[in-house]
């Protein structure tokens, strides 16, 4: 069984919560204490149905305010696949929590108000989602029953999100017209949408290919911890462990290991479970090479014809995610990329980026709490990195506010700092 | 596992591979982690992850126990067996001794509970023992709370957990930095679902104390769950003792878990009966989460595991 992740995305009224609070429900992942203790809340509160939003509403405030605070992830499984969602709010001050759980995420839904069409707000999840890189894009045209599922109503809300996506990288998209107060076209077909001819909601999400998603080209090893047993039975062991981030790895591979640029071979590749003859990722495996050359954490182990970006000038959309400080030039921050630390001085803002019209503002001097733009760093350490929509666990670094330890930047590189 | 044939994992070698990576960086970016080893079922999982993670080294951390005094003593078999086994460091702190020290001032009457008093017990070892990241095998399927908790739970130098004020967390870039007396709490299991660790048990023939398979044992009902009778059960008037044929869903005081009626005596039946089960695991057996709606968040917020 395949596991796909996927984050949502949509605002207080968009029934969001209703949508994931069905999607559980229908497929019986809802257990009965859960239901009836919401059902009890339900009635206290005096809401006219049972507000399957209070599933996932799990903290005080949230209940109080009747808002989603943070991310909450959730389970369920079909016989064809577990899935786990990454629940994110949708309102303008939580935006670092859309990114913080759409950064793994296979497949975005997206949520549109039949009534209200696509609103900013929905335009700044489709790009969000893109940014991210989520390969697939579905959008939820939800409350359907409230414009008496409107065949044109659902083909003019298409017609102006495909607009504005075709300024995105989004290479799948799909609509389902649904309503998930009542279930339709949820988890089985609806008899009110005979014009409809896609899928109900789940089946899309058990059938979408993502397979082919994962970089299989690049083989990438960031070295997590080096692993010496140091007892009789394996004096002489020593093994590489990590976790793949792209490739396939296979023994007697000819590898190269940076930053010292020792070529050697792959001699195998360990796990707990014995020897493989392959790994790719996500896999975590142990691997051990034919020469004794140095190896330490934050080395990358990589194909010699095939390295990624070496060096310590770089640019990459990032994302400001507190309202503590903000990022401007000449700031200096930690940074982590794969298994590697090292310190960050910004060079330069090149422009912000408005989320709702992508409109570029190159005078802006900050970027804050949620703002995202281009920036240009230079690293204390050189980083081994790949551009973001070729590996996103290669092009992908935080940064972290050294005097806070708070994690404040989110930021998926384009590539090396062109020389002008 | 066997090695998967095609680029695809399989769901257990995908949560299986998240987590080793989890324990790894810990591992390697903390000076003094240790790993939560009540004997319960999913810390059972928890610590088999690891050893899997530093294989064929040795796990190099210790593992700790907060013991409340009220135990099963097949869980206590089990927990001894598998430490010597692995051949790890076991770090006991016990409440009983915090009550006779008068550290923490025990409750009374036939209700009384040992389950807040772990909270101070296991924020004094942290500090005692220096700890700087504690693995803990909860789960986010287990409890509304829990759902919104980060895998690296950052927690300030009284142990407390700021729910609305949690770093952002992206990609599996983790970040674990901290100033001396904070510490960082670290769920490796964190999208692992009840079902998923059945599953995993049962494919890794993941040993296990006895008490989580079918069971003649002396029960009792309170609050509609199945209570043993256990040499610290005060009976309330009318409860009244019987045999049944139980299995433990989660293993805690044993004081205040349920027992659920099953006749499941291996991990493929227990898969079976979970993915039929209509009730949670903590709903049914854990009386310790029905203190209110936000029971769990209120614990939590107190530096509770």
């Amino acid at each position: 069984m395949e596991l796909l992740r996927f984050a949502t995305a949509g605002s207080v009224d968009d029934g969001k919560s209703t949508l994931i609070g069905r999607l559980l429900y229908d497929s019986k992942a809802i257990f009965e204490d859960q239901l009836e203790a919401v059902e009890r809340t339900s009635l206290e509160r005096g809401d006219a149905y049972t507000n399957l939003a209070l599933l996932t509403d799990g903290l005080r405030a949230e209940r109080e305010q009747g808002i989603t605070i943070d991310v909450a992830y959730r389970y369920f499984a079909t016989p064809k696949r577990k899935f786990i969602i990454a629940d994110t709010p949708g309102h303008v001050q939580y935006t670092r929590n859309m990114v913080t759980g759409a950064s793994t995420a296979d497949l975005a839904l997206v949520l549109v108000d039949a009534r209200k069409g696509v609103l900013e707000q929905s335009r700044r999840h489709a790009f969000l989602a893109s940014l991210l890189g989520i390969p697939h894009l579905v959008v939820c045209v939800n409350k359907m029953d409230l414009v008496d599922w409107s065949q044109e109503r659902f083909e003019e809300i298409k017609a102006e999100f495909r607009g504005f996506a075709m300024k995105l990288e989004c290479h799948d998209l799909s609509f389902v017209p649904i309503s998930a107060l009542h279930g339709d076209n949820v988890v089985t077909r609806s008899d009110n949408s005979p014009w409809y001819e896609g899928a109900p909601l789940l089946h899309h999400l058990e059938e979408v290919h993502i397979a082919s998603d994962r970089n299989l080209i690049d083989a990438r090893l960031p070295v997590q911890y080096v692993i010496r047993p140091m007892n009789d039975e394996h004096h002489d062991y020593r093994g590489y462990a990590g976790t793949v981030a792209g490739g396939v790895l296979k023994p007697g591979d000819e590898v190269v290991v940076l930053p010292s640029g020792f070529t050697t071979t792959i001699a195998a590749i360990d796990t707990a479970d014995g020897p493989v003859s392959e790994a790719f990722a996500p896999m975590a495996v142990t691997v051990r090479l034919a020469d004794d050359v140095d190896v330490s954490r934050g080395d990358m182990i990589c194909r010699n014809r095939n390295r990624p970006h070496v060096g310590q000038d770089l640019e990459a959309m990032v994302a400001w995610l507190t309202s503590e400080s903000s990022l401007r030039p000449g700031a200096k921050l930690a940074v982590k990329h794969t298994t590697r630390w090292g310190r960050a001085l910004v060079k330069d803002l090149q422009y912000r980026l408005d989320v709702n019209t992508l409109h570029r503002d190159e005078a802006a001097p900050e970027l804050t709490l949620n703002e995202i733009g281009r920036v240009q760093l230079r690293t204390t350490v050189p980083l081994f990195f790949d551009e973001y929509r070729r590996n996103r666990s290669t092009g992908s670094f935080v940064l972290v506010d050294e005097v806070t330890n708070n994690t404040v930047g989110a930021g998926m590189i384009i590539g090396p700092t062109e020389v002008s | 596992m066997p090695p998967p044939v095609i680029y695809e994992l399989s769901h257990l070698q995908a949560l299986e591979a998240e987590a080793i990576h989890i324990i790894r960086e810990v591992a390697a970016e903390f000076e003094r982690p240790v790993l939560l080893f009540s004997g319960g079922k999913d810390s059972a999982v928890m610590l088999h992850v690891a050893v899997k993670a530093f294989a064929p080294a040795r796990l190099p951390f210790p593992v700790m126990h907060v013991d409340t005094g009220h135990n099963f003593p097949e869980v206590m078999e089990f927990r001894d067996q598998r430490v010597a086994e692995l051949g790890v460091r076991l770090v006991v702190a016990s409440v009983q001794a915090a009550i006779d020290s008068g550290r923490v001032v025990e409750e009374t009457g036939p209700r009384a509970s040992r389950n807040r008093l772990q909270t101070a017990v296991l924020l004094d070892a942290i500090e005692h023992n220096r700890f700087d990241a504690v693995f803990g095998g909860g789960r986010r399927d287990e409890e509304k709370a829990r759902a919104k908790e980060r895998v690296f739970s950052f927690r300030d130098d009284f142990g407390q957990w700021d729910p609305k004020n949690q770093r952002p967390e992206l990609w599996n870039l983790y970040n674990g930095r901290h100033r001396q007396g904070e510490h960082i709490r670290v769920f490796p299991l964190s999208n692992w679902t009840e079902l998923d660790i059945w599953q995993y048990i049962a494919v890794e023939e993941v040993a296990l104390p006895s008490i989580y398979y079918a069971h003649r044992r002396r029960v009792f009902e309170r609050d509609g769950m199945w209570l043993a009778d256990t040499e610290h059960t005060t009976l309330l008037p009318g409860e009244e003792v019987v045999e049944k044929l139980v299995r433990y869903r989660t293993v805690g005081d044993a004081t205040i878990t349920g027992a659920v009626e099953s006749t499941a005596s291996t991990a493929a039946e227990i898969v079976e009966e979970t993915a039929v089960t209509r009730v949670t695991e903590r709903g049914a057996t854990r009386g310790d989460d029905r203190i209110s709606e936000a029971g769990m968040e209120d614990r939590k917020r107190e530096g509770y595991f």
